[in-house]
């Protein structure tokens, strides 16, 4: 790979890097140059176990067709919303019960009694539905600007994948704090597994642990909410960002190429 | 065309393998590579089997179905329902209680032939459609669903909206003067008894082959 020349961020005068005076003593002399050496002795100290710096640069470095646009962030916005929501899920867990008798009472807890309680379970409750609109709004530029043809398309595939499994983190998060909206609606998105011919009554029967929603319905919903789906989300979401990485990001459809004016058709018949 | 690579015996001995045995045809190094795989099949099935029966275990499971007192005999009349409360799902406190609709068999509604199972008729409150608790319009001698506008008459048959069959009903019996409450039952449009089914799925037609029923719960045999 050819080597980058990474552009210096602006820093401060006092900050900045002096060229060294002579007569000065060889090493870091001033606080600001320790913190430097010691910060790149460091991160040298791992890149020389692991090699970890090119893929990094790799990873960050990439040249972006012209044209690049604030859309382009859409993508970028999903993951955080998937972070986001994954840092509060985790914190929530630190309260929340489980159980079919300890669920609703876990949740006014957080809301009433827990310092900024209200604040992070509204959070992962509002961020959701963030995160599913931004979803929907990545598909469509994906979809507009074209970029999910050749050689995108298992990039496109894995989109899809990872809007499923958006979708069930939004159904199985819907019944945890077990009030009246989230069971009825729980029952009903059930049985809409259910009108599917053949395997939907299995498939119902295993998503309520039964014939009936029971004691085990909830944590079987808490497990797939909080350990089976984020992973899988977590896994894609890199082979996501691996192939976007290796293939690149399309340009605008707006934006031409160039074409030598020797090689236009029309001169080239004539 | 000719061949590209000369045809190799398949026995190692031939290809002078160092070590080869006489008769051998399985490389040491395929063999490896082989029970390899075999054992790590083997480590993964050990686990990857287990959770999947243990994920999946209740959808074979029998439900306890306990017939349920709900009141004497005298409690309910022949020309509208009286609301009782039974237990759906005992480990989930109030959560798990459902309201069933009870009323004595009415011959000048009620068609389908008596047995010992509906000296009374009880309801079940899950509508059709996708299962949200109905309630019954005395005035209008109506049950009607406020979820998505499903609406039956007084037997329980479809009579407006999205509901695919009529309302589930459980089976009833009268010991020393007292209604009990059965397992439920589903019905077509004939309102004939089937083993119970989900709410959204139909019984009509191919509709009792397309959604079978759980192999453990079964409605009571000869009726």
């Amino acid at each position: 790979m050819a080597k980058i020349k990474v552009p210096a961020p602006p820093v401060p005068g006092a900050l900045a890097p002096t060229p060294k005076r002579p007569g000065k003593e060889y090493g870091p002399q001033t606080p600001v140059e320790h913190g430097h050496e010691g910060a790149s002795t460091a991160i040298g100290w791992i890149d020389e176990r692991t090699s970890l710096s090119g893929g990094a640069r790799w990873m960050m470095f990439r040249k972006v067709p012209k044209g690049t646009n604030w859309f382009y962030t859409l993508g970028s916005a999903t993951m955080f919303a998937f972070l986001s929501q994954a840092v509060t899920g985790v914190v929530l867990a630190m309260y929340y019960v489980p159980s079919a008798n300890g669920a609703y009472n876990s949740i006014r807890h957080i809301n009433n009694d827990v310092f900024l309680g209200e604040f992070v379970h509204g959070m992962h409750r509002w961020g959701s539905s963030v995160m599913v609109i931004l979803v929907f709004l990545h598909m469509g530029r994906t979809f507009f600007f074209g970029a999910y043809k050749y050689p995108r398309e298992l990039n496109w595939v894995i989109g899809v994948a990872l809007l499923i499994l958006t979708m069930t983190m939004s159904f199985t998060g819907y019944l945890l704090p077990f009030d009246q909206r989230s069971y009825w609606a729980s029952v009903v998105g059930v049985n809409i597994n259910g009108t599917g011919p053949l395997v939907g009554p299995y498939l119902s029967d295993f998503l309520r642990a039964g014939p009936d929603f029971g004691a085990t319905t909830l944590s079987r919903f808490y497990a797939i909410h909080m350990l089976a789906v984020p992973g899988a989300i977590a896994a894609l979401i890199g082979f996501h960002l691996y192939l976007v990485a290796r293939l690149g990001t399309t340009a605008p459809p707006w934006i031409r190429a160039k074409t030598p004016d020797a090689l236009r058709e029309d001169k080239v018949r004539a | 065309m000719a061949e590209r690579k000369p045809s190799k015996s398949k026995y190692t001995t031939d290809r002078q393998i160092p070590g080869a045995f006489e008769g051998e045809t399985v490389t040491r190094r395929r063999f490896m590579t082989g029970s390899s795989q075999v054992v790590g099949a083997v480590a993964a099935g050990a686990f990857v089997l287990p959770a999947v029966g243990f994920a999946l275990g209740p959808v074979f499971e029998e439900k306890d179905q306990p017939w349920q007192p709900v009141g004497r005999l005298n409690e309910f009349g022949k020309d509208t329902y009286v609301p009782r409360t039974i237990t759906i799902e005992p480990s989930i406190a109030d959560a798990g209680l459902s309201t069933v609709y009870v009323r004595q068999y009415n011959p000048s509604v009620d068609k389908e032939p008596r047995d010992e199972y509906n000296a009374y008729v009880a309801i079940s409150t899950a509508c059709m459609h996708l299962g949200c608790p109905i309630h019954f319009v005395t005035a209008a001698q109506r049950f009607i669903c406020p979820c998505h506008g499903g609406v039956y008459d007084f037997v329980g048959k479809v009579v407006g909206g999205p509901p695919v069959r009529p309302l589930d009903r459980f089976y009833t019996r009268v010991a020393a003067g007292t209604v009990f409450i059965g397992p439920r039952f589903s019905v077509n449009s004939e309102l004939q008894r089937f083993s119970p089914r989900d709410p959204g799925e139909p019984l009509d037609g191919v509709g009792q082959y397309l959604y079978p029923s759980r192999p453990t719960m079964r409605k009571l045999p000869g009726t």
